[in-house]
């Protein structure tokens, strides 16, 4: 028995998303008294997952198609039947989302996506998940022998525990693919949405896209993703991409900044796993100041620019 | 080329959710079930193909029969004929089996689903499904465009896209971009007219056990008061963020 964690890279590089699993994997296998192997593929510096408790790594790097979910699913099941993992652990990055069920049935195994935290039992096998967008938390006991878990991001959260880390290279076997690659458009120097600490996002309240520039100067001073509603993104004003909410892309930052935006029930269902929720609106009415932790009733085109400023100020003197 | 849609009845998102029996199951009561919203941009585009490149479109639904004006709905759409597989959607595992099934009794070419429901948000089944088929799986897909028996699809990864071919038959987790918003279609009432002709047929499910049980809900604690900042005092907000929410 033992835990088996994939720690998903990119370009080489680990995201927060592979040391949150990594961490995760550790209480889960400490939790069964079992051994954690942590899986990565093509990763340029595997040791680094030690720092969270990763003390066997088995790095692939003979995996050269990872855009199709078929092939990894392959080598993670190849890597859990050769350590004997009953618990298998992957994170929800892109590809992470895609993989995870494939795992599942590939190694027959009960599978809980959306897991919040580590099991609050382990005979039988209960996880917390979200479920509803947000909008309530369901604990399932998966019964199988092998059980699969897909994190849910930002919720567990990064525990270092510092080991010493022992990494086995590992010629998988790749499987045929169906699936190529032909071109890869990724925006370079911006945060995504998906791994920002801190997401600033705007609303119909600004009125227009000639008004984002100090939405997106904002985000710049707080090292921010941005983000919108779903009527800005409809209209036009920001890419779908930025669209935010229950039928756009989830929120799980530390801080999420909603300016000129309602606080309608679909949009708040997809931003209300940010543990911090800071509202600037006109209309003291608006129902986001219900879900709120800090709310200022005052008009975005003056209490933005002015919060730039003071913010300028309070980075330069704390840098 | 045959074409599934796999659609998934869950509450509008505008739902108050709660539960009974203890916390143990939902409450439908009083809720209004709707067409997944990630399956309308996956149904959309169907009618799409079908209308430009004469596809034939297949709904089908795992559920008891209060899921059948859901159904209706996406034929009153457009889709020719649907499936009701007559049982209640156990887990993801379970109702992927029987969409499997449908699919592989279909020979179907192209499978479209949603990325997720918004119900359990699992994001399970499509994947699911594409694994018990063996088939090609492309999910978070944001374009799809299919040309003989080979597809070009764009989907959505960590900050940014990518743009994949794959050979049909493919299985696919759909979201807006598909189509757009305002291609959505609203059923007009010569499609409701025609929708009560259209066959529904309803199917037994196979023998499946599930793997995972629900064995009960919670809601999220109850929020604090949200501490309001007066505007003419944003060193407060500075501060407070700093020193007691620890997040800049
Ligand atoms: C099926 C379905 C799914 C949906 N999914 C989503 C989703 O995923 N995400 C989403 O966001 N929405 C979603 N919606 C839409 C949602 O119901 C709301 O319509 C939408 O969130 C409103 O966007 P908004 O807050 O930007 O605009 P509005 O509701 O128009 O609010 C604008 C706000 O700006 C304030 N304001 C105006 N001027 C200023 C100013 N100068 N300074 C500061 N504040 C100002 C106003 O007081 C108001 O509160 C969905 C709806 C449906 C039916």
């Amino acid at each position: 028995m033992s835990v088996l964690v994939y720690a998903e890279s990119s370009e080489g590089k680990y995201k927060k998303v592979a040391f949150e699993a990594t961490s995760y994997g550790k209480q889960v296998a400490d939790q069964l008294g079992v051994d954690l192997h942590v899986l990565t593929i093509g990763g340029e510096n595997p040791s680094e997952l030690g720092a969270y408790g990763a003390s066997n790594i088995i790095s692939v790097n003979n995996v050269t198609n990872n855009s199709d979910a078929k092939v990894v699913a392959n080598v993670i099941k190849e890597t859990a039947n050769n350590k004997g993992a009953t618990v298998i652990i992957i994170d929800s990055s892109a590809n992470g989302l895609s993989i995870t069920p494939l795992v599942a049935v590939n190694l027959n195994a009960g599978l809980a996506t959306n897991v919040v935290a580590v099991p609050s039992s382990t005979t039988p096998f209960v996880v917390k998940r979200k479920a509803f967008s947000n909008k309530a938390f369901n604990s399932t006991q998966i019964s199988s022998d092998v059980k699969v878990i897909g994190l849910a991001k930002n919720s567990f959260g990064i525990l270092e525990n510092k080991v010493e880390a022992s990494v086995e290279s590992f010629d998988a076997t790749i499987i045929s693919s169906g699936i190529t690659s032909t071109s890869l458009d990724k925006s370079t120097g911006t945060v995504t949405i998906a791994d920002a600490e801190t997401v600033v996002s705007g609303g119909r309240g600004l009125k227009g896209p000639e008004n984002w520039g100090m939405i997106e100067e904002l985000a710049t001073v707080l090292g921010a993703a941005t983000a919108c509603s779903k009527p800005v993104s409809d209209l036009g004003w920001r890419p779908h991409n930025e669209h935010v909410g229950q039928t756009g892309k989830p929120v799980s930052s530390n801080l999420y900044i909603a300016i000129g935006i309602s606080g309608a029930i679909q949009h708040l269902a997809g931003i209300n796993a940010s543990k911090v929720k800071v509202v600037i609106n006109t209309d003291p009415e608006a129902p986001f100041f219900k879900a709120a932790d800090y709310g200022i009733v005052g008009d975005a085109f003056e209490v933005v620019p002015s919060l730039i400023e003071k913010l300028k100020a309070f980075k330069a003197q704390n840098a | 080329m045959k074409i599934l849609v796999c659609i998934s009845h869950v509450p509008d998102t505008t739902s108050k959710i709660n539960f009974t029996e203890n916390d143990s199951k939902f409450d439908s009561n009083g809720v209004q079930f709707v067409i997944n919203p990630y399956d309308e941009f996956a149904l959309t585009r169907a009618m799409w193909f079908k209308e430009k490149q004469g596809a034939s479109v297949t709904v089908v639904n795992v559920g008891s029969s209060a899921t059948e004006p859901t159904l209706r709905k996406a034929l009153a759409i457009g889709a020719d004929d649907a499936i009701r597989v007559n049982a209640e959607p156990l887990d993801g595992f379970f109702v992927a089996k029987q969409l499997a099934e449908v699919a592989k009794n279909g020979s179907y070419d192209l499978v479209l689903a949603g990325k997720e429901s918004i119900d359990y948000n699992g994001g399970m089944v499509p994947g699911m499904m594409s694994a018990i088929l063996d088939c090609n799986f492309v999910t978070a897909c944001v374009g799809l465009e299919i040309e003989g028996s080979s597809a070009t699809i764009t989907r959505e990864i960590d900050g940014g896209k990518e743009t994949l071919s794959a050979d049909l038959p493919l299985v696919i987790g759909g979201q807006k971009g598909l189509v757009e918003e305002k291609d959505l279609r609203i059923p007009n009432m010569r499609g409701i007219m025609m929708a009560r002709k259209k066959p529904l047929n309803i199917v037994e499910p196979v023998d499946f056990e599930p793997t995972t049980t629900t064995v009960s809900f919670e809601k999220p604690e109850a929020k604090g008061a949200c501490t309001m900042i007066d505007a003419g005092n944003l060193d407060e907000l500075i501060s407070l963020l700093h020193n007691e929410a620890k997040v800049i």
